[in-house]
């Protein structure tokens, strides 16, 4: 069984292994951002596990819920934890031979992560204290560019790739037929800037700021405690594992492990995929310590080169199929 | 229009150093308001006592500063805050505080009195406190799709407390109200009787990181109601802190108002700077913030053995450190872009508020108190007062990293020139008096007026913090910015709750 991981149960066992990977690393992905980000400013910064610790004493913690939210406020947040982690176990992180994967694609990726989005700003707003208002509205005010910037990419993807399922774009990508296309470029840039928006980092938003009145993402779940907010903590933890596995599984599948591929092969996929999240963490550590934050109405303009590149990448790929 | 001398020369001149007090009737009074609200001068604070109200006015080229009191009839004085806005809050504490009454005042709520105090006007008849205090009323603002947001005064940084009401549509700011008070500590109440030792460690505490300042100017006031002089080290001595405090606070001033546009590269660059600031002076003179080491009479400590060696290894490191990070500050764009053109202060709200310090200098109002109203030893030193026009977040940190310029220059001249000698003169026979300091703390000029019994002991003491002056500007700079960029409005100005409070 071990040596042979083809077949239903075999890829079975490879999208459960995923979910739990995907689960266990999120918060260390976290951790170590933060960790570089200290050493970066010449701070020692919390210990690499910290996340963890964090979650724990969430999870004991007693959750305080405002008078004033209704049943919403409370189920959301295991709601948005859910969809956020179905999102996860549909990008190949390792291996490409997901269970999950022939039956949702990217498309279902972005609905997935909107639909936790959308009821994350319901929440904000179900508390009716100024704050979650203003998050929410901050927060949707960028996702009205953000989403159909990904969408656009997607397009590109699909269409250089001939699929939206993520496991037959990165076997495409990994193939020589790829070739250097300035569509794809055009779709990295993309990506990094919708990937920045999304997981509320610098220059769109602050996640280490104590500043009520400037936050975006944090405004929104300020209402939230203990266990509620673990779940939104752990959500958002993964939410940047999944952008950063995107990134790595569309634009450098390399290790990816094919369908079908021999338990050394995957081995090998989860070694290089934890290079790739470190590579990643590293740059967005030195990419948030060297910009400062955006003015909240500049952020608009920030996404909306996203959605141009991506509309570009799109439509070059009308135009010629060398592009 | 009288003129200046008419309001005053008639009426009689109390014993107040170095500036005379006169006792003026109500018509002189209301014609002094006049001159406030024409702009002819400028006001330096307002306060009170049992049954008279006093006001400091600055007057223009050459510098020169005036006391007023009026005894309150019917426990009442006409308004100055009527005519000359900055004056509304200082009204609105001396009735909290002592029961004075603005008669015909714009704005009569009560601002320091929260109604949580077990009496009223404490300082003055003490009336007990009612039952159930009115709820505060907050300024309205009408119109459509407008909502408020309260902050605070519990916040979610490590600050101090203060309430912030922003009406807002959308994202816009349309009005914004500080409630402030939350820190008063009595200060005014526990300094009348306080022995001269204790009032010095009160003074000290006004506000924590301008407690050489706070120190310095109480000194400075005692001394002149005692007619004393320091000896001449002393005074060379507590200037070398006012600049090291000046530096450290706008070196953490500086990385803090980057930071708050997530830029925290600055901030770190910045604390190391001021930690090295902070250990220098404690080991020079024994505590990081050099808190009670400036006392009537000279200076506590007279500075280690190595302090020269020390300090000018200091000057040294901020000057080459300086300029790279002011270059960092510069050629960063995304923080330019945060910083210029955002919380624009008009020339003509700066001068009309007189407000100190690098808000008023960044907003083209060139006024010292280390130039203007000289005091020893700045009389003998050479430094520029830096002065901008542009009025935004980034003139106030452009004038910082100038004044730390200048303080690095100043602490080079007071290094090589300090005398030798003593540096703590005991009082021979304490002598009754009343003196008033201005000294250029780094948020401003920081007035301080008391009246020394002859037992030696501070009958009454008022301490009156620049950000009297320039919290209300904070209101006015905001509008029309967007609510997201208040943070960094206010920590630009960065104002004392504690110092304003007291």
């Amino acid at each position: 069984m071990i040596g042979d991981l083809s077949g239903l149960v075999g890829e079975f066992a490879i999208q459960i292994s995923q979910m739990l990977l995907v689960l266990l690393l999120a918060p260390l992905l976290t951790g170590f951002v933060r960790k570089v980000k200290a050493r970066l400013l010449r701070r020692r910064g919390p210990p690499l596990l910290q996340p963890y610790w964090d979650l724990a004493k969430l999870a004991r913690k007693e959750a305080i819920v405002a008078e004033s939210a209704s049943w919403l406020f409370r189920g959301i947040p295991y709601l948005v934890f859910a969809m956020t982690w179905v999102a996860a176990a549909l990008v190949p992180t390792f291996g490409t031979g997901l269970l999950f994967s022939w039956s949702a694609d990217l498309i279902a990726i972005i609905a997935l992560l909107g639909g936790a989005r959308f009821f994350l700003a319901l929440a904000g707003m179900d508390v009716g204290t100024s704050f979650g208002g203003l998050g929410s509205s901050r927060e949707m005010m960028f996702a009205t560019l953000a989403e159909p910037a990904l969408i656009m990419i997607v397009f590109t993807l699909a269409l250089i790739a001939g699929s939206t399922q993520l496991s037959t774009v990165a076997e495409f990508m990994l193939s020589p037929d790829v070739g250097l296309r300035i569509s794809l470029a055009l779709a990295l840039v993309a990506l990094v800037i919708v990937a920045l928006a999304e997981n509320a980092r610098i220059p769109v938003d602050n996640p280490a700021t104590h500043l009520e009145l400037t936050m975006v993402h944090e405004a929104m779940v300020l209402e939230y405690s203990g266990r509620h907010l673990a779940m939104i903590d752990l959500s958002a933890q993964i939410k940047l594992l999944l952008y950063v596995s995107l990134i790595a599984c569309v634009f450098a599948p390399f290790g990816l492990a094919p369908v079908a591929a021999s338990f050394s092969a995957h081995m090998f996929g989860v070694v290089a995929y934890v290079g790739k999240l470190a590579f990643a963490g590293l740059m967005l550590a030195l990419f948030e310590t060297s910009v400062a934050k955006m003015r909240v109405f500049r952020v608009p303009d920030f996404i909306g080169v996203a959605l141009m590149l991506g509309l570009l990448a799109t439509l070059l790929r009308f135009m010629s199929r060398g592009f | 229009m009288p003129t200046l001398s008419e309001i005053r020369d008639p009426f009689p001149e109390m014993d107040c150093r170095p500036w005379p007090r006169r006792l003026i009737a109500a018509p002189a009074w209301r014609a002094l308001v006049e001159k406030l609200a024409a702009g002819e001068l400028s006001l330096l604070g307002l306060w009170g006592e049992a049954a008279c109200v006093h006001m400091a006015v600055l007057e223009p080229s050459p510098y020169s500063v005036v006391v007023a009191s009026l005894a309150a009839e019917d426990g009442g004085f006409p308004s100055v805050g009527r005519r000359h806005p900055p004056a509304i809050r200082l009204e609105r504490a001396i009735h909290d505080l002592f029961g004075l009454r603005a008669v015909d005042a714009l704005d009569d709520r009560p601002w320091l009195d929260h109604g949580r105090w077990p009496v009223r006007a404490p300082l003055g008849a003490k009336i007990p406190a009612l039952a159930s205090p009115p709820a505060y009323a907050f300024l309205p603002s009408v119109g459509q799709g407008l909502s408020q947001i309260p902050v605070g005064p519990v916040h979610a940084g490590i600050i101090e407390p203060g309430h912030f009401r922003f009406t807002t549509g959308g994202e816009t700011l349309v009005r914004l109200e500080a409630r402030l008070g939350y820190t008063h500590k009595g200060v005014e109440g526990l300094m009348a009787g306080a022995t001269l030792d204790h009032a010095a460690k009160l003074a000290a505490r006004c506000s924590g990181d301008s407690t050489v300042a706070y120190s310095l100017a109480f000194a400075q006031a005692v001394e002149a109601a005692q007619g004393l002089a320091p000896p001449p080290r002393a005074v060379w001595i507590r200037a070398l802190m006012a600049e090291l405090e000046r530096i450290a606070n706008h070196l953490g001033d500086f990385g803090a108002i980057c930071n708050d546009a997530a830029f925290a590269l600055m901030l770190a660059h910045c604390s190391v700077l001021r930690e090295h600031v902070l250990r220098a002076c404690a080991s020079c003179f024994g505590h990081r913030l050099m808190m009670d080491a400036i006392v009537p009479g000279g200076v506590r400590v007279d500075g280690a053995e190595h302090a020269e060696i020390i300090l000018r290894g200091l000057v040294a490191t901020i000057r080459l450190a300086l300029p790279q990070l002011a270059a960092l500050y510069d050629n960063t764009a995304s923080l330019q872009d945060r910083t210029v053109g955002a919380g624009i202060l008009k020339p003509e709200l700066a001068r009309r508020f007189a407000c100190g310090g690098f808000v008023g200098r960044a907003s083209g109002r060139s006024f010292d108190a280390r130039r203007d109203l000289a005091y020893a030893p700045y009389d003998k030193l050479s430094f520029d007062v830096p002065v901008l026009q542009e009025g935004d977040v980034n003139a106030r940190v452009w004038i910082r990293i100038r004044e730390i310029e200048q303080s690095l220059c100043l602490i080079d001249q007071i290094l090589t020139e300090t005398p030798s000698g003593d540096s703590y003169a005991e009082t021979a026979t304490p002598q009754a008096g009343e003196g008033l300091a201005i000294v250029e703390g780094f948020r401003g000029d920081i007035l301080v007026w008391t009246r020394v019994g002859s037992d030696g002991a501070v009958e009454r003491c008022h301490l009156r913090d620049p950000s009297w002056f320039q919290w209300p500007l904070l209101e006015a700079v905001v509008e029309g910015n967007i609510v997201a960029d208040f943070p960094l409005c206010n920590k630009s100005f960065n104002c004392s709750y504690s110092g304003h409070d007291l």
